[in-house]
């Protein structure tokens, strides 16, 4: 599903990869805890996530998470976004809930962005 | 010759700097990567560095990182100085953790650390002496 479809899936605002707005993600995983994200996230996925400090963007970045949403309404801090643009990573705020947002996005056919252990 | 340093650097990583967490491990990245190491093998490195260098920001004073670079394998020590860790078995534990509130709002302190940066590594050695501080080596091989 291209980003642009996944920012008006989840009334989203784009913060930063306005350029990357085309690329396509398979995959979706959603965390506050970054060590979960750097130990099941899988790479190329999207992360959902209401960590809005730098960590989550340098978390993505190691990881190698092709973009973040925030939900909740919240907003990344001023040097997630800074560090985000250095490294054409897109970030994405959306109002929704963790829940709904997953599930809309579940419901249009992403996959499972985790390699969580049965 | 198949111990040919390729590549050396020493890091420090200062306890406690949570603003600058993170930079020695996305240069370990940057510099892997233009190595021409595979993507995966890079990924694998970084998640370790990163950890391992949270764990250095989130418990100890100071810590020295050496990202040492051979034809075939990718060696990171790691070197603090700080409370050191009591039992490291129980601290290998998925899940067991002595993070602060603070660390956690940073999104660490899972009790994830120590088991991820083993899980991305070949080779993984850690030694700890109660208030002096712990060591780290992590290998990746190459291929």
């Amino acid at each position: 599903m291209k980003l642009t479809e996944i920012k008006e899936l989840l009334d989203a605002e784009v913060i930063t990869g306005a350029n990357r707005l085309e690329d396509d993600f398979q995959e979706v995983c959603s965390a506050d805890l970054m060590s979960d994200v750097l130990a099941f996230a899988t790479p190329g996925t999207i992360l959902v996530t209401g960590l809005t400090n730098v960590q989550s963007v340098i978390t993505a970045h190691v990881a190698e998470v092709g973009a973040i949403i925030y939900i909740r309404g919240k907003h990344p801090e001023e040097d997630a976004i800074k560090l985000a643009k250095q490294k054409n990573l897109p970030l994405l705020a959306s109002p929704l809930s963790m829940f709904e947002a997953c599930g809309r996005l579940y419901a249009k056919g992403l996959k499972s962005g985790s390699n969580t252990p049965k | 010759m198949e111990d040919e340093v390729l590549f050396f650097q020493e890091f420090s990583i200062m306890g406690k700097d949570f603003s600058n967490a993170g930079t020695v491990s996305t240069q370990i990245k940057a510099i892997l990567k233009e190595i021409g190491f595979d993507p995966v093998i890079v990924r694998r490195a970084a998640i370790a560095a990163y950890e391992a260098e949270m764990n250095v920001v989130m418990y100890a004073d100071r810590g020295v990182v050496r990202l040492r670079v051979t034809p075939h394998k990718i060696n990171i020590e790691l070197e603090d100085e700080g409370q050191g860790i009591e039992d490291i078995e129980l601290a290998m534990q998925e899940g067991y953790s002595t993070a602060t509130p603070e660390m956690r709002e940073m999104g660490f302190g899972a009790g994830m650390g120590l088991p991820n940066i083993k899980r991305n590594s070949d080779e993984f050695e850690i030694t700890s002496e109660r208030g002096k501080g712990t060591r780290l080596n992590i290998v990746i091989n190459a291929r």
